[in-house]
């Protein structure tokens, strides 16, 4: 059975269509990714899943449960880890964790258990009786974590578990929800706009753009599907139209251009296919900045999917 | 069930927070301070000009600033409501089983409980400046209520314009639009006697009045128990309309995420 099913949602806010008809879905045990820009409405998504956000239409269900009809049933099931902390600063961590189990429903021994268990299992048993004002970002995100995990949910939703840490607390955590993934026996859906995460801790992921995923599918397999290298040219006038017949004539034909002044080919074997593109060009007379040749990655995945460079995207969201 | 007990958790996570910073207890007590024996001694021989049933302007003016100081009170318990929404604590709840009810009357009640210690210390005070209230420990307990309702009452306003505002700017606003007004068309400072007409008029309308005036028939001599009845009645309907808005409020602000 798969653990989220997402059908057709939409949401919008005022002029904003934050979802565009989302649908995917996300099998028992699989750590999933949601990857896009800021804005791309994957937050939406998590926050329609965990029952926070009405659907204006279309359904989900998480755990077996419509998320609209079934909303006691699917807040039982799940741990939500939202973007904003949430966390009450003034609190100490394990009254944070205790004053979570008792609104879960828990209590006595079996919460103090199990919060003993959750600060070892995130490591910050040694802060556990500090105010959480005094930790730093990567003690409060796993502080977030354990939040969500005290009931022992079935499934866990990390929304930008990583956004804000530091690269080295970020390394740490992928580890850390990797180790969750396994020992917790969970289904993960994360959203990211890290592709190096997409690409680090999940098994599978969609690609979301404008409220829609774009593709779904493991790593590999989004990789694989480019067939090829990606060579990127950067002229130096801007001459793309000449400098396209000329890649065209090469066998590199272009599939996007970037800026006005990088065009992005598909070569099967870029190695060999790369002297005769630099001297084809030259033979032209078209001047050249850089050529670069790159093995497919998840940024390539992305730009094929939407005709946008994920890097400048983001930045302008 | 679960509602009173998420209730209770929610506001036992406030008390910790309340406590861990004391300086809020010392600044909330000071203001009534200021008014009982500042105020109290300052206008002290205001009694002379007759229909305050007492002798003693502290006597008189003491059960009515415990009221004063639940309703200022009161009219602050949304930014709590404020903090918790900016933090996404609200949200945090909202994704689990706990009761949505909760999450509004941990609120109310939280500031009801911090007006009924505050009043309890107030009293003492007043006891210690040589106030009898003359109905004795009865006396003692409807003053308490009175203070009670008269937040609850405002509290749940507070909340409700809290959950529509969502802004502690706009909070400020109200809380001083409504404060000063009120205080002054109710007979918390004066006898009703040495009211403007027009005053007098408008303070039977004005829930703070009907607190005042519950908590000062007590401690006056010539108790007339009906009319603390009708005053507590009358203010436990006003709480009773104005956390509904509240939790009305709450439904409004959770269909808008």
């Amino acid at each position: 059975m798969d653990a989220i099913v997402v059908n057709d949602l939409r949401k919008r806010y005022g002029e904003v269509q934050a979802l565009d008809g989302v649908s995917f879905a996300v099998r028992e045990g699989e750590v999933f990714g949601l990857l896009g820009p800021n804005g791309a409405g994957k937050s939406t998504t998590v926050r329609t899943l965990v029952t926070l956000t009405a659907p204006d239409s279309g359904s989900a269900s998480v755990a077996g449960h419509d998320v609209a009809r079934e909303q006691a049933a699917v807040r039982r099931l799940i741990g939500y880890v939202p973007q904003d902390s949430g966390v009450d600063e003034l609190g100490t961590g394990r009254e944070n964790l205790t004053l979570q189990g008792h609104v879960q429903g828990m209590g006595g021994r079996e919460l103090r258990a199990r919060t003993n268990e959750l600060l070892e299992l995130v490591g910050i048993t040694d802060a556990a009786n500090r105010i959480v004002k005094t930790y730093s970002g990567g003690m409060r995100r796993r502080l977030d974590i354990a939040l969500g995990l005290v009931h022992r949910p079935r499934v866990l939703f990390l929304d930008e578990p990583t956004t804000g840490l530091d690269p080295e607390a970020r390394v740490v955590m992928w580890a850390e929800v990797s180790r969750l993934a396994r020992t917790e026996s969970l289904t993960i859906l994360l959203t990211t706009h890290y592709l190096e995460e997409a690409d680090q801790l999940a098994d599978r992921l969609a690609i979301v753009s404008q409220g829609k995923v774009v593709v779904e599918g493991t790593p590999a397999e989004l990789k694989a599907g480019l067939r090829g290298d990606a060579v990127h040219v950067e002229l130096e006038n801007g001459a793309v139209a000449d400098a396209a017949r000329v890649l065209s004539g090469v066998g590199a034909a272009p599939e996007q251009v970037l800026d006005g002044r990088t065009i992005v080919s598909r070569v099967p074997n870029g190695g060999r296919a790369l002297p005769g593109i630099i001297s084809a060009l030259e033979g032209a007379g078209i001047a050249v900045l850089s050529v670069s040749l790159s093995r497919p990655s998840l940024d390539d995945v992305y730009l094929h999917f939407t005709g946008r460079d994920f890097g400048t995207e983001d930045r302008a969201a | 069930m679960k509602t009173i007990s998420d209730t209770w958790f929610m506001i036992m996570r406030q008390a910790r927070n309340l406590m861990r910073e004391p300086i809020w207890i010392a600044l909330l007590l000071i203001q009534p301070m200021v008014w009982l024996i500042l105020y109290g001694q300052l206008f002290k021989n205001v009694t002379k000009l007759g229909g305050f049933g007492t002798a003693s302007y502290i006597t008189f003016l003491a059960p009515a600033i415990v009221v004063m100081n639940a309703f200022f009170g009161a009219t602050w318990s949304g930014m709590s409501m404020i903090y918790d929404l900016d933090h996404k604590i609200v949200e945090r709840f909202l994704a689990t089983p706990s009761s949505r009810l909760a999450i509004v009357l941990s609120q109310i009640v939280r500031s009801a409980l911090t007006a009924a210690i505050q009043a309890i210390i107030i009293l003492l005070v007043a006891l210690a400046l040589g106030v009898r209230v003359h109905t004795g420990a009865a006396g003692w307990a409807v003053i308490i209520l009175a203070a009670i309702l008269v937040n609850s009452a405002f509290a749940g306003l507070s909340q409700a314009i809290a959950l529509v505002t969502r802004r502690e700017a706009t909070m400020i606003a109200v809380a001083n639009f409504i404060g000063l007004p009120l205080l002054f068309l109710s007979t918390t400072m004066i006898a009703r006697p040495q009211m403007p007409d027009w005053m007098q008029t408008a303070a039977k309308f004005n829930p703070v009045d009907w607190g005042v005036k519950a908590a000062r028939e007590v401690v006056l001599p010539g108790t007339s128990w009906g009319s603390v009845g009708m005053y507590l009645m009358l203010l436990l309907a006003l709480t009773a309309v104005t956390s509904a808005c509240a939790t009305w409020t709450f439904r409004v602000y959770q269909r808008s995420l």
